[in-house]
């Protein structure tokens, strides 16, 4: 049908040019077929010629017998089914397309006969629509062919050309033609013919012919418009123009109604053209007749808004309905990014741009300081003309009254009973619901027309009074004029009008009054009756009197009764008509316009002249002035932050000023305020904020262009008082001349403004997303009032908030509250899906690049996961493979193990159970202050990343000025400290420990094994005995017996590391020195070289001292002449063990050390050096034992990891976390690098002050019961058994990190600390004994900084090595503590100032303040701070028998170990010698190792007779298996590769309370002297 | 092992400092080392330099022109911790100690081709003016502890820093067996077999 209409349009014309051009076209057509063929024509057309005279012929002959055939044919309906409709218009094609080449010919043959092989093959397709192969006919039609007669068919492919030739005048017969199909179908059946005839002559003739011979010209089918026409007015409906009268659009019978005069809302309809809406409504009409698309206006229904306000796509293809499957995040591959610059440039256009555009078009003051008073009634005057204009555009007394009539019509025809379908009782009821609204409306309307009287009357008034003050003072200052205008009523209609309304009036209050009066008349009655009946009662009771006593005068006497009884109801009074009558006209008259009096129209215009500045007084002139001097500008703060202000505008003599200016906010936040500033400037002074002007947030419908220019008023409550004719503002003043009524008026007025979204090159608004919006949707919600009715919570609540809108009754219609009904739709129709859960991370997953199976499962992302986290197994890993095959299985095996150890207490390494479930306890708590200081480590402050001086005082600032005139490169320069290198490009090999070994003094020396029957060499020493450093004389013994002549001694100096061994050439003496540098090489664990792993190396350097022995290994006495057969032997003399972790944090240890010698050297004796020193050194001699002196550091140097300076929480004091900063700082200023200890770190990551941890604490009972009546053998006992308890470094243990601290119980259970711990622990003990003792902190050698305990006897002050066991005396030059930093009591730090910090040079007086200086003084009292110590320590005996079976196993594992160490060799065990020693090594236990050498040497001499005998026994505190057995290895006793030596070995284990086991080891090898 | 394919892709990088546009300051030379991540190893080439000292060019460009060659070859399991250049920049001051002028990190580009980069340098900023004072007075400006703090995140937020000028490097990149890897890096024109070499100076 559409398709149809163009052609309805388009016919008429061309056919009207068609008929003109017709013959003109007719001939040009015929020519080529009646000429004969032009000589170049192809043969083709030739033929074609030729063909086609013969078909006319053929056709003139069957013409005759057409009709006859056609007849017959009807009956035949076979080849009628093989037509089908689509053949039937091509073959109409066929007409006009020969008809086109046909005037192409004329210029060109040869496209002719190129356009009819081209035609032919479209006649070929036709063929091809039967299922035949072409070119060979049907059965049916080969059937055809033979049978029927051709003859129709010719005739009806030229009936049409013909038809054509006849052109305009054959129209009505192409008519016919044309609808003829339809009806009768004959003309199908010729057609049909006609097909079938052409296909076989096309078989015919295609053999020789070309096939174009048999195409058909016909002109054009052509139908007249006017036929067209008809025809399509059967088909199509074309629905009119013209208005719909509205009661064809109604139900039968039913008045339109409009519900916006009933008070209800109406959204504004869409912008529909009349026509449109005509021809709409006309269709609708007529389609659907159901009128259900009208409303009850009469008009289509219509939204305010087309656009639904919802997005809704179309269903998902429901094949799941799992929201799940939905929800779910589609991982797509990353695509490459393709680098296009050219569009990167162009795409500068960035969402987040949005533009808020503000008009701020200019001001108007409603009062300035600067009104004159007639200014005052302008602007009054002004003020009143607006508010009457507002009122006269509203007319809210026209819409009343005529709203007043719609309800009195109602009335009339609700009143009407044929009207009405309604029953009548409903009828009744809306009457008088009519009826209460037509009184309620006209006490409105009463209402309105009274206001705008008087605002009529206000107006004249002050504009009278403007006139006489102009007047008064002579001059005008404002050009306003207030012109009456008067409307000229026709007098006549306007009094019927009025007396109607009047009469109207009169009658509707007759009828409430009848109403009333009805009512009151029925009570009236009810009374009445009930009156009535009450005096029935009374009068029978009358009658019963009367008839007892006496009639009259009880009657009189009677009547008083009933006076207290109900009086008789008094009928109410019928309204009067006149008295009403009269009440109406006087309130009309006062409220309304008199009949016939002139509409009265204020025109208030600027048309008045303001008098020049000449004619004024001077005071006015002064205020002129001051106006001419202010301006005012405006500033515009956006979200509170000054976006742009106004230029600054004069202010007018008419107080106005204008902007006109545009401000275009380019925003990125949602706007939440918008403020305009006044400000006002006076002259050059200074300017003034006026007032504060809040501009509401366009909504986002509102964009440029649209947006109206809206005034908002300001006012200010600035007080200025002027001293010209300015009223001011703020001030009282008065109009009158006596100053009685007084005015205040505030300075204020208007800003006209406009506030729209701006809209960008493309027409897009440039409104902030709907994300950005919540806040504006908020506000509007806001508006809506929501908030106060039930609370912002309710917001996101939706039920709440949707049962609020229904309980208030929102009108649904006003777009006020769409934001709102939108919500609640939504909330209440579930219409758009909440999802009851969220993701907290919803982007993540497209992040993952794999999914987290397939990252658990590769092990590849494993490795590298698990270094992110820098798990310590893995926090190093160096270039984890590319592929998962070639990471080994074995790699997780370490950290898997742990993982599951973590909580599985396996006693295989450590055999005690206890020790066990210790070493798993300390390896928690390290594990987790490591981790806590991983995190630590990521703070960096300000030093970690930049190395800036530090401002310098004046002796620096001197100096570098001093410097100034130095060389800037000097040509020799100064040798500087050698650079440090930061652990981070490091490698294996890289680094090396570099050991310089000096000197040893009194090494032990050999003794002749002869000398079998030796006296003890000394008594056992006591602590007195060293006092007096008399050792008892010792008779020489060097004697003759060294074989080979050999001297005294040869050490050496074996040096291992990491088990890189070196050693020194041999020296000889018992004093020797080698001066040699050995260079060890130094691995890192896991080659990494960052400074955290070298801080947690736990490897020792040990340096042993071995005597070389030369043996003379001949059999044979005889050949001694000739050769020499020796055999060399080493021996250990003993060792000292280094950690590694002293020497990186010292970076260098310089000094001489105790050399850590066995208490019994068989063999071996330091009679000899005794001897040789005592004569010139006697104070040597007061310290036994042999000494080393070495240089030890690193190549190149390390920078030592600082420790990590965590602020820690404290429970300490604020003000004592303060003072202790106060006196570290202050200590630190004078001696930098003495040690100052206040706070320490507990064991739980607390800060705590450091005397808390010092406190008397009862040492183990088992050792005061030891020697009762010796305090100083108990104090040693005490110290030796504090000395059992292994040390572990807390650096080690917790990665240099930080030094903790643990309180003596902690200590205790773990059985393991460093030096503080071993120090408080002593210290508490001592103090315990009622010693005083002091922690000192200080640092010593090897050790560093370090704690020691110092305590004072009667005379003099004894330093103890905590770790060690040892004491010394103050002056002992071998005393390992080599400066005191500070002193550390139970209630006092003391800090050494004193010049010296060596434990030789200085007082331990604490008492002087002059030394010392005491963190708790007479400034800062001790506050009493209590200890964190536990109140007393409980021991439990240590189980013998568990102590029996460790050191049975112990010795099962070293025996094991040394076999397993000479691979090699056969390892004999002798067992006499094991048993004999152990039995010898629980007497060392009990002499605490020390004079027990030549009994023992004597005892073992006698058992075991002719063996040549090395060895020594071990003691260690028990920590651990290995370190027993590293030690075991570095005296190297199984490197003796005698043939026929024999080996043997003795453990013994001695336990103290509290689990504390002293191990001794007893290691020595035998050979059988021949 | 061979047959499975490589198990590291190498990345070879030749190039130089170029020059330095420090337009307040002469006399100047830089340092550069290399930061890279725990997965890398540089197996030839330099992993730090020092070059000359170069004044400014007498004309209008007032180049520093160092022509500094780098020549540095990793191997690498894995593209995290990708190889930064560091470049720190020295120069007298007033008084004639050396103090630094700039720091500056860049990564190598990871497709093959010529690159060039110009990087911004900067130094750390005094903490007072005061400081700033003695400071420039005693010719020790505030110095990273280490410049290759320059070449990671973690830290800098305690530091303030001024710019100082700009210094172009060109790098030549060569790598092998990234596609093998399957990291896929280069252009894609360069993917195809015979490809012809990328335009020089794509733009960045």
């Amino acid at each position: 049908m559409v398709s149809e209409n163009p052609h309805l349009g388009n016919q008429p014309e061309p056919l009207q040019e068609d008929s003109d051009t017709r013959p003109l076209s007719m001939t040009t057509r015929r020519g080529p077929r009646s000429l004969p063929p032009i000589p170049s024509a192809s043969r083709t057309g030739f033929a074609e010629f030729s063909m086609r005279e013969r078909m006319r012929e053929k056709l003139q002959a069957a013409r005759s017998k057409a009709e006859s055939t056609l007849l017959q044919e009807i009956p035949t309906p076979r080849p009628r089914r093989l037509q089908s409709p689509g053949e039937k218009e091509l073959e109409t094609e066929f007409g006009t397309e020969p008809g086109e080449e046909a005037q192409k010919t004329q210029q060109e043959d040869d496209s002719q006969s190129h356009s009819r092989v081209k035609f032919r093959d479209s006649v070929r397709k036709i063929k091809t629509k039967p299922p035949v192969p072409p070119g060979f006919p049907s059965a049916e039609e080969a059937y055809n062919f033979f049978t029927f007669n051709f003859d129709p068919e010719p005739e009806e492919s030229e009936e049409k050309p013909k038809a054509k030739n006849r052109d305009g005048t054959t129209q009505e017969e192409e008519e016919g033609e044309e609808e003829e199909p339809p009806v009768q179908g004959i003309h199908k059946t010729d057609e049909q013919l006609l097909i079938s005839a052409t296909e076989a002559e096309a078989f015919l003739w295609g053999l020789d012919h070309a096939a174009a011979d048999f195409v058909a010209v016909r002109p054009a089918d052509y139908e007249s418009a006017h036929v067209r026409l008809q025809m399509e007015k059967e088909l199509l409906f074309v629905p009119s123009r013209l208005t719909v009268p509205t009661y064809k659009k109604l139900p039968e019978n039913v008045q339109p109604r409009y519900l916006e005069d009933e008070g209800l809302y109406i959204g504004t309809r869409p912008d529909v053209p009349r026509t449109c809406q005509n021809i709409m409504e006309n269709r609708l009409l007529t389609q659907e007749p159901g009128r259900r698309w009208f409303g009850d206006d009469g008009r289509i229904v219509a939204l305010p808004n087309p656009i639904k306000p919802f997005p809704s796509r179309p269903p998902v293809l429901t094949q799941e309905q799992d929201f799940r499957a939905e929800l779910e995040t589609l991982y797509k591959k990353a695509v490459k990014y393709v680098h296009r610059s050219q569009h990167m440039i162009g795409s500068g256009d960035s969402p987040g741009n949005f533009q808020l555009d503000i008009d701020i078009s200019g001001l108007i003051f409603t009062h300035h300081p600067c009104f004159s008073r007639e200014h005052v009634l302008a602007a009054k005057l002004a003020q009143l003309y607006d508010q009457y204009l507002a009122r006269h555009q509203r007319n809210k007394a026209k819409f009343l009254t005529d709203k007043l009539q719609a309800l009195r019509n109602a009335v009339q025809t609700g009143l009407n009973p044929e009207k009405t379908h309604k029953s009548l009782d409903t009828t009744q009821k809306t009457i008088n619901e009519y009826k209460s609204e037509i009184r309620q409306t006209r006490k409105l309307r009463d209402a309105e027309q009274e206001k705008d009287r008087m605002l009529l009357k206000t107006i004249i008034k002050v504009w009278k009074e403007m006139k006489s003050l102009r007047e008064f003072q002579r001059f005008t200052n404002t050009p306003l004029k207030l012109v009456l205008r008067k409307e000229k009523v026709d007098q006549k209609a306007d009094e019927e009008a009025y007396e109607a309304e009047i009469q109207a009036e009169i009658s509707e209050l007759l009828e409430e009054h009848m109403e009333e009066h009805e009512q009151k008349m029925e009570a009236y009655r009810a009374a009445y009756q009930q009156w009535k009946a009450w005096k029935k009662a009374q009068r029978a009771k009358k009658k019963k009197k009367k008839q007892a006593v006496e009639e009259h005068p009880e009657e009189e006497m009677g009547e008083p009764y009933p006076e207290e009884d109900p009086v008789k109801p008094v009928p109410p009074e019928p309204t009067d008509r006149a008295l009403m009558e009269h009440q109406v006209r006087e309130r009309a008259a006062r409220s309304r316009r008199r009949p016939g009096e002139p509409l009265l129209v204020p025109e208030l215009s600027l048309a008045g002249s303001v008098t020049p500045n000449e004619q004024c007084p001077r005071v006015e002139v002064l205020r002129r002035e001051d106006v001419k001097r202010r301006s005012i500008y405006l500033k515009v703060i956006f979200n509170d932050k000054e976006v742009s202000r106004t230029d600054s505008r004069p202010l007018g003599a008419d107080f106005r000023v204008h902007f006109g200016q545009i401000f275009n906010l380019q925003i990125f936040n949602w706007p939440e305020s918008l403020t305009l500033q006044v400000y006002e400037t006076v002259g050059h002074s200074g300017t003034t904020l006026l007032a504060e002007v809040f501009l509401p947030i366009p909504e986002t419908t509102i964009v440029t262009g649209r947006a109206p220019i809206e005034e908002v008023e300001f006012s200010s409550n600035q007080h200025v008082t002027l001293d010209h004719e300015g009223v001011g503002s703020g001030m009282p003043f008065s109009f009158e001349a006596d100053g009685s009524n007084q005015l205040i008026l505030m300075t204020s007025g208007k800003v006209s403004n406009s506030v729209a979204w701006a809209i960008g090159e493309n027409g897009i608004p440039l409104i902030p997303p709907l994300s950005q919006q919540n806040i504006g949707f908020r506000s509007a919600l806001k508006r809506a009032d929501a908030i106060s009715s039930i609370g912002t919570s309710g917001l996101t609540d939706l039920k709440k908030l949707a049962k609020w809108a229904a309980e208030s009754k929102l009108d649904p219609n006003d777009p006020n509250n769409a934001p709102l009904m939108q919500l609640i739709s939504v909330a209440t129709s579930g219409e758009s899906y909440v999802p009851d859960f969220f993701r907290l991370e919803q982007l993540q997953q497209e992040f993952n690049f794999v999914s987290d199976e397939e990252l658990n499962r590769s092990k590849r992302f494993r490795l590298l996961c698990l270094r992110s986290q820098e798990v310590p197994e893995f926090r190093n890993y160096k270039q984890i493979p590319a592929y998962d095959r070639e990471i080994m299985e074995k790699v997780f095996q370490d950290y898997e193990k742990r993982l599951r150890d973590r909580n599985v207490i396996e006693t295989k390494d450590h055999i005690d159970p206890h020790r066990a479930m210790v070493a798993k306890y300390l390896q928690q708590v390290r594990e987790s202050v490591i981790n806590r200081f991983l995190i630590a480590k990521h703070h960096f402050l300000l030093s970690d990343l930049i190395v800036e001086e530090e401002v310098p005082n004046i002796s620096i600032l001197g100096l570098s000025l001093f410097k100034l005139a130095e060389q800037k490169r000097p040509l020799r320069p100064r040798r500087k400290g050698r650079k440090k290198v930061t652990a981070q490009n490091l490698s294996d090999g890289d680094i090396k420990v570099l050991v310089n070994i000096i000197r040893a003094y009194d090494i032990p020396v050999r003794k002749p094994t002869a000398s079998k029957f030796q006296q003890p060499s000394r008594s056992s020493r006591t602590f007195s005995e060293k006092h007096a450093a008399s050792p008892t004389t010792h008779s020489p013994t060097h004697s003759a017996d060294y074989p080979l002549g050999q001297v005294l001694v040869r050490p050496f100096v074996e040096v291992s590391f990491q088990r890189t061994i070196c050693h020194t050439t041999t020296a000889e003496g018992p004093n020797p020195s080698w001066n040699e540098e050995l260079e060890l090489p130094f691995r890192a664990p896991n080659g990494d070289y960052s400074t955290s792993s070298l801080q947690s190396v736990k490897d020792d350097v040990f340096i042993n001292i071995f005597d070389e022995v030369l043996y003379d290994v001949l059999e044979d006495d005889r050949e001694r002449g000739s050769g020499i057969h020796t055999r060399i032997e080493r021996h250990w003399l003993g060792c000292v063990k280094i950690p590694f972790s002293t020497i990186y944090f010292q970076a260098k240890i310089d000094g001489t050390f105790k050399i850590d010698i066995p208490p019994v050297l068989l063999g071996y004796s330091k009679e000899r050096s005794m001897i040789i020193e005592r004569g010139f050194d006697s104070v040597r001699s007061l310290s036994e034992g042999s000494y080393i002196t070495l240089f030890i550091t690193m190549e190149p140097q390390l920078v030592p990891g600082e420790s990590v300076r965590e602020k820690f929480d404290s429970q300490e004091d604020e003000k004592l976390l303060q003072a202790t900063e106060k006196f570290q700082a202050e200590c630190a200023l004078k001696f930098p690098h003495r040690q100052c200890l206040t706070t320490v770190t507990d064991i739980s990551g607390k800060t705590v002050f450091i005397t808390r941890y010092l406190k008397p604490l009862n040492p183990p009972q088992e050792l005061l019961e030891a020697c009762p009546n010796n305090p100083q053998a108990t104090a040693e006992l005490v110290a030796r058994y504090v000395s059992l308890i292994p040390f572990l470094p807390d650096t080690v243990s917790f990665a240099g990190i930080c030094d903790l601290w643990s309180t003596s119980d902690q200590f205790l259970d773990l059985l393991a600390g460093d030096e503080e711990e071993h120090a408080v622990l002593l210290c508490n003990y001592f103090l315990s004994l009622g010693k005083k003792a002091w922690l000192v902190m200080g640092s010593a050698i090897p050790e560093g900084p370090t704690a020691y305990v110092l305590t004072r006897e009667q005379s003099h002050y004894l330093i103890w090595n905590p770790c060690s066991g040892h004491f010394y005396g103050q002056f002992d030059t071998f005393c390992p503590l080599k400066s005191v930093g500070c002193l550390i009591g139970p209630d006092n730090i003391w800090f050494n100032i004193q010049r010296h910090d060596s434990p030789l040079r200085i007082n331990f007086d604490v008492t002087k303040p002059k030394l010392w200086k005491s963190f708790f003084s007479r400034s800062l009292l001790y506050p009493g701070l209590s200890s964190v110590q536990p109140e007393e320590l409980i021991y439990q005996r240590t189980d013998k028998a568990a102590a029996a079976e460790l050191q049975d196993r112990i010795e099962k594992i070293l025996k094991e170990k040394i076999m397993d160490w000479r691979p090699r060799h056969l390892t004999r065990w002798n067992r006499y010698c094991t048993s004999a020693l152990r039995h010898f090594l629980p007497l060392l236990e009990r002499s605490r190792g020390e004079d027990v050498e030549d009994d023992h040497r004597g005892e073992l001499l006698k058992q075991l007779g002719d063996y040549r005998f090395s060895g020594f026994p071990l003691h260690m505190p028990y920590s651990e298996l290995k370190p027993l057995i590293e030690a075991v290895y570095s005296t190297g006793v199984h490197n003796i590769d005698v043939p026929n030596v024999e080996f043997a070995l003795a453990v013994y284990i001695h336990p103290y309370p509290k689990n504390v086991l002293s191990v001794w080891i007893y290691v020595a090898s035998l050979i059988r002297n021949r | 092992m061979a047959a499975a394919g490589p198990s590291v892709f190498l990345l070879m990088v030749n190039g130089q400092v170029e020059s330095a546009q420090f337009p307040e300051y002469d006399d100047l030379y830089c340092k550069y080392c290399f930061v890279y991540g725990q997965d890398w190893a540089p197996t030839a080439g330099l992993e730090e330099g020092i070059s000359q000292i170069t004044s400014k060019s007498q004309d209008v460009r007032q180049a520093l022109v160092w022509n500094f060659p780098i020549d540095v070859t990793f191997k690498s399991t894995n593209p995290y911790g990708w190889p930064q250049i560091v470049l720190s920049v020295y120069g007298p001051d007033v008084f004639g100690n050396d103090v630094v002028r700039g720091y500056g990190a860049v990564h190598l580009p990871f497709s093959p081709g010529r690159h060039k980069r110009t990087i911004p340098m900067f130094v750390p900023e005094s903490t007072s003016k005061l400081q700033k004072f003695t400071s420039w007075f005693m010719g020790r400006r505030p110095e990273y502890t280490d410049p290759k703090v320059v070449a990671q995140g973690e830290g800098r937020e305690v530091t303030r820093v001024r710019s100082q000028g700009f210094v172009t490097l060109l790098f030549n990149v060569v790598t092998k067996d990234m596609r093998k890897l399957g990291y896929d890096t280069g252009p894609s024109d360069t993917q195809g077999v015979s490809g012809p070499s990328p335009p020089p100076g794509r733009p960045l």
